[in-house]
């Protein structure tokens, strides 16, 4: 039945020469020219946009990318030796940590040693590193010392990334290299006291001066990293914008490149924080700072689009940056189970300790495969991975959290100790959930954006079924595909493109995949766009597409192993058969709490109780010892 | 002005826990961290020395070994050297490799390139030869400052600090001559990002032993390579007397 619908639909699609028949795997519409509301169906190339339909787009995850060619392969293992070596024989975390900064003569050293610009263009003295190259070094920083990772990572990763993604030719050349060579430090100031996740809210204001020469540039920002130290900034501020089209006026965000030379630029005292505190965290402000109109960073009105995209952008280095961190901790870990003695046995013989370091790994493994999926994916060129990058960035963060935790478990007392060094280890990554937008923002933001991206395909679908007769080609393949998901027949086949050994696994991942589009749509169907109100709902489903990402990229780069008979191979299989098991339970878990009845109920409640306890202003019980 | 020739070889890094062959014909390379030679390292920033205080003109970085050996080579050009020369020998021929061979390369390579000094590590840490800056010496009949700890130029030649058992030895010799670096003669420099990335642009010439008209036949054989016998543990004695008698009872008083 579905195969004659389906020949029927290519003779008709032939006939009237619209290429519909890609509309199965890949709705690739572009050519439809007739009526042109109805078929603008704009098509994302990202793997995890897709699944919020329902579909699986293998390009971005399969087969795991490989990107580096011999050349650039050779470049960054070359670099990997002396990068490790800064940190083992000059660099001191603990040191920096006891001094709530780093040394003078450290600084120095990394200067020289070419880290602050190393994916600056080699024309301007930088590295020019791509981001897979980037992320491997990133590891480095990340199992060696936080507080370096972040003053470095403040400087390029956000601070003058603008520069490099939005720079005019003229502003890359007047400071690119000053910020790659000369000990001149860049930072990225959007957050301010009132304007945190709601980053379009802030109030740091630029007026355009009467001549149009200048904006002038008032506000203050919190929480700068390299705030106190940074001679260029990246400074997100209101202007007014008289809209094109109808005149009205309009306050839009614009980026600039503010130096602190040119006067009215001050900043706080470092603040006092939890961990990586040897990297600098201040308050900057900015009092009729003049900054010249050739100093807009990537047009005016643009700067919202600027921040995201820088964020965006440096999101993976951080999934790289944790996977070098869950290393150290895990090597931490086994050193002290393979050696501690209890009850007359080494402790790795204790299936307590055992499923411990057994997670760990699993967990270092999907974040890395993550961070590298996502770098190699920007390196071909993608555009679309901000999803990709959101997720990674709150699994390596939450990652990273579990595992210097669990590693301080396994060596219990020894663990809490600072000189076991994992205490500093925990203090410094636990900004990682909260920085660059925090967890729950980015999980709403990915839920929210697939939803979004699924809901046109939605819409697009209702004024197909309107009109059946004229786009029998989209219904009909809309229909055949529900029909093979609803009898359970799955279109969904990871199996082309997994080792064999796992093709039970890649089952359970496309069972996933299948069952989040169903969810998105019932989602749609249920709440509209109010679903945009339901957070409960959305963490979870934005906790199932976690999983499911999880899944893909860990088959994927197993299946490599096997591929290429690497010496790990079984261990890299043995790892993934676990992780899918374990995100897939949750992850059909999560997705049938969006709409189990019993579910709704509980969220209800815990509705209440916050609500509550918020109105008392505090725990609301009453005490057992009480009158 | 000088030419500086230093000799750089590729071995098993010293943090690493190097385990001998199941065949017992070597230790295990394969999958092991290698780097160069500290002494080497030693010996090609001394080289750099020179040329900073303008001593030297023009620095070339030798090795010896498999293609794998251009990996030390590029670390001295990325520390400052100007240019590499790779003499390649590899399978049997490298496993069996001794200071003879390794010295009348040097030897031949001095003399094709002019070279007017010659240093190289005092000796290697994986076989501990200590003989090559010797025995090239002797090849090329030059007068030679073995174990140096600190190397001055001076109108007549050079005048260098040996580090010997007793204390420290000042010779003076005449240039040209071959040096060998001992752990005291200074602190080699660190290799930085974008000096890797200009080393790869640096010239690097491969040759062969056959080029250099030199015959690299092995002339030793390896019979076995043994683990160091393992510590037998201890025992606590309750006494000086019960000790003594242990003693005895051993043969060792």
């Amino acid at each position: 039945m579905i195969r004659l619908i389906r020949s029927y639909k290519f003779l008709r699609l032939r006939k009237t020469s619209v290429q519909y028949f890609s509309a199965r795997t890949n709705m690739d519409l572009k050519d439809i020219k007739s009526d042109t509301k109805s078929s603008q169906l704009k098509n994302s190339s990202s793997f995890m946009m897709n699944i919020f339909r329902g579909k699986m787009l293998s390009a971005e995850v399969f087969p795991y990318p490989d990107v580096l060619v011999a050349d650039e392969k050779e470049l960054i293992l070359s670099l990997v030796d002396p990068f490790e070596k800064f940190f083992t024989e000059i660099n001191s975390a603990s040191r920096n940590d006891e001094n709530s900064s780093i040394d003078g003569t450290v600084l120095n050293k990394l200067w020289e040693l070419g880290a602050f610009g190393i994916q600056v263009p080699e024309k301007y003295g930088g590295l020019g590193l791509g981001n897979t190259q980037y992320g491997r070094l990133c590891e480095i920083l990340g199992a060696n010392d936080l507080s370096v990772g972040i003053t470095l990572g403040a400087h390029q990763s956000i601070g003058f990334k603008g520069i490099l993604l939005f720079g005019t030719q003229q502003q890359k050349e007047k400071y690119l290299s000053k910020l790659t060579t000369e000990k001149v430090y860049a930072a990225f100031a959007l957050t301010e006291p009132s304007s945190g996740s709601d980053a379009g809210s802030i109030r740091t204001r630029a007026v355009k001066s009467d001549d149009g020469n200048y904006f002038i540039l008032n506000g203050s920002k919190i929480w700068i990293s390299n705030g106190g130290v940074a001679d260029v900034m990246t400074v997100f501020a209101q202007t007014e914008q008289v809209d094109l089209a109808t005149g009205e006026k309009k306050d839009r965000v614009t980026a600039f490149i503010v130096e602190r030379s040119f006067g009215g630029v001050t900043n706080g005292p470092p603040e006092k924080k939890m961990g990586i505190k040897a990297s600098n965290t201040t308050e900057v402000y900015f009092d009729n700072v003049k900054v010249p109109i050739d100093n807009v960073l990537g047009g005016e009105g643009n700067g919202f689009k600027v921040a995201m995209t820088i964020l965006n952008n440096g999101r993976f280095g951080m999934g790289a940056t944790l996977a070098g961190t869950m290393k150290f901790c895990i090597q931490k870990a086994v050193e002290h189970a393979n050696n501690r003695v209890q009850f007359g046995k080494k402790i790795k013989e204790y299936g307590c300790i055992q499923e411990k370091i057994s997670q760990m790994n699993i967990l270092q493994y999907a974040t890395e495969s993550m961070a590298y999926t996502i770098s190699q994916n920007m390196d071909k060129g993608s555009k679309e991975y901000h999803l990709e990058a959101a997720i990674s960035k709150i699994f390596a963060s939450e990652s990273a959290w579990y595992v210097c935790d669990e590693a301080i478990q396994i060596l219990g007392g020894m663990g809490y100790m600072k000189e076991a060094e994992l205490e500093r280890v925990l203090r410094d990554l636990r900004i990682f959930r909260i920085f660059e937008g925090t967890n729950d923002i980015l999980r709403l933001f990915v839920a929210l954006t697939g939803i979004q991206y699924a809901a046109s395909n939605l819409k697009f679908l209702q004024r197909a079924f309107k009109n059946p007769a004229n786009n029998f080609g989209i219904v009909s393949t809309e229909i055949s595909r529900r029909v093979s998901t609803s009898i359970g027949l799955g279109t969904i086949d990871f199996n082309p493109h997994i080792a064999p050994e796992l093709q039970n696994y890649g089952k359970k991942a496309a069972n996933c995949i299948e069952l989040f589009g169903k969810s998105v749509e019932r989602l749609l169907v249920r709440y509209g766009k109010n679903i945009i109100n339901e957070q409960y709902i959305l963490k979870r489903l934005s906790n199932a597409a976690i999983d499911i990402y999880s899944m893909v990229v860990t088959l994927s780069r197993a299946s490599r192993a096997i591929k290429l008979n690497l010496p790990t191979a079984q261990h890299e299989l043995n790892m993934t058969k676990v992780l899918c098991i374990q995100a897939s339970n949750r992850c059909m878990d999560n997705l049938r709490n969006t709409s189990a009845e019993s579910e709704l109920e509980m969220i209800d409640v815990m509705e209440e109780i916050a609500r509550e306890v918020c109105n008392k202003g505090g725990v609301n019980t009453t005490h057992v010892i009480t009158n | 002005m000088s030419r500086v020739l230093v000799g750089v070889k590729r071995v098993v890094d010293y943090a690493v826990k190097v385990r001998v062959k199941p065949d017992k014909t070597g230790v295990v390379t394969e999958g092991v961290k290698h780097s160069m030679n500290p002494f080497d390292e030693i010996a090609v920033e001394e080289a750099i020395k020179l040329k900073e205080k303008k001593i030297a003109s023009e620095i070339i970085a030798v090795s010896v070994g498999p293609t794998q050996s251009q990996e030390v080579i590029r670390t001295a050009l990325a520390m400052g050297a100007d240019r590499g020369v790779h003499v390649e020998v590899s399978g049997k021929d490298y496993d069996l490799l001794q200071p003879i061979h390794v010295s009348k390369i040097l030897a031949k390579l001095a003399l094709d390139e002019k070279a007017d000094l010659i240093i190289v590590g005092k000796q290697a840490i994986d076989d501990d030869s200590n003989q090559t800056a010797q025995m090239t010496a002797a090849v090329l009949d030059w007068p030679q400052g073995t174990f140096c700890n600190k190397v001055e130029k001076t109108d007549a030649g050079l005048n260098i600090t040996r580090e010997i058992d007793g204390g420290l030895e000042t010779i003076k010799t005449k240039i040209p001559a071959v040096l060998s670096a001992d752990l005291r003669l200074n602190t080699p420099r660190y290799a930085t990002l974008p000096n890797i990335m200009k080393a790869k642009k640096k010239p690097l010439k491969k040759v062969t032993p056959k080029d250099l008209g030199v015959d690299t036949t092995p002339r030793i054989e390896v019979v076995s390579v043994e683990e160091p016998p393992v510590r037998q543990a201890g025992a606590l004695v309750p006494d000086v007397d019960a000790l003594v008698g242990k003693l005895k009872e051993g043969g060792h008083i």
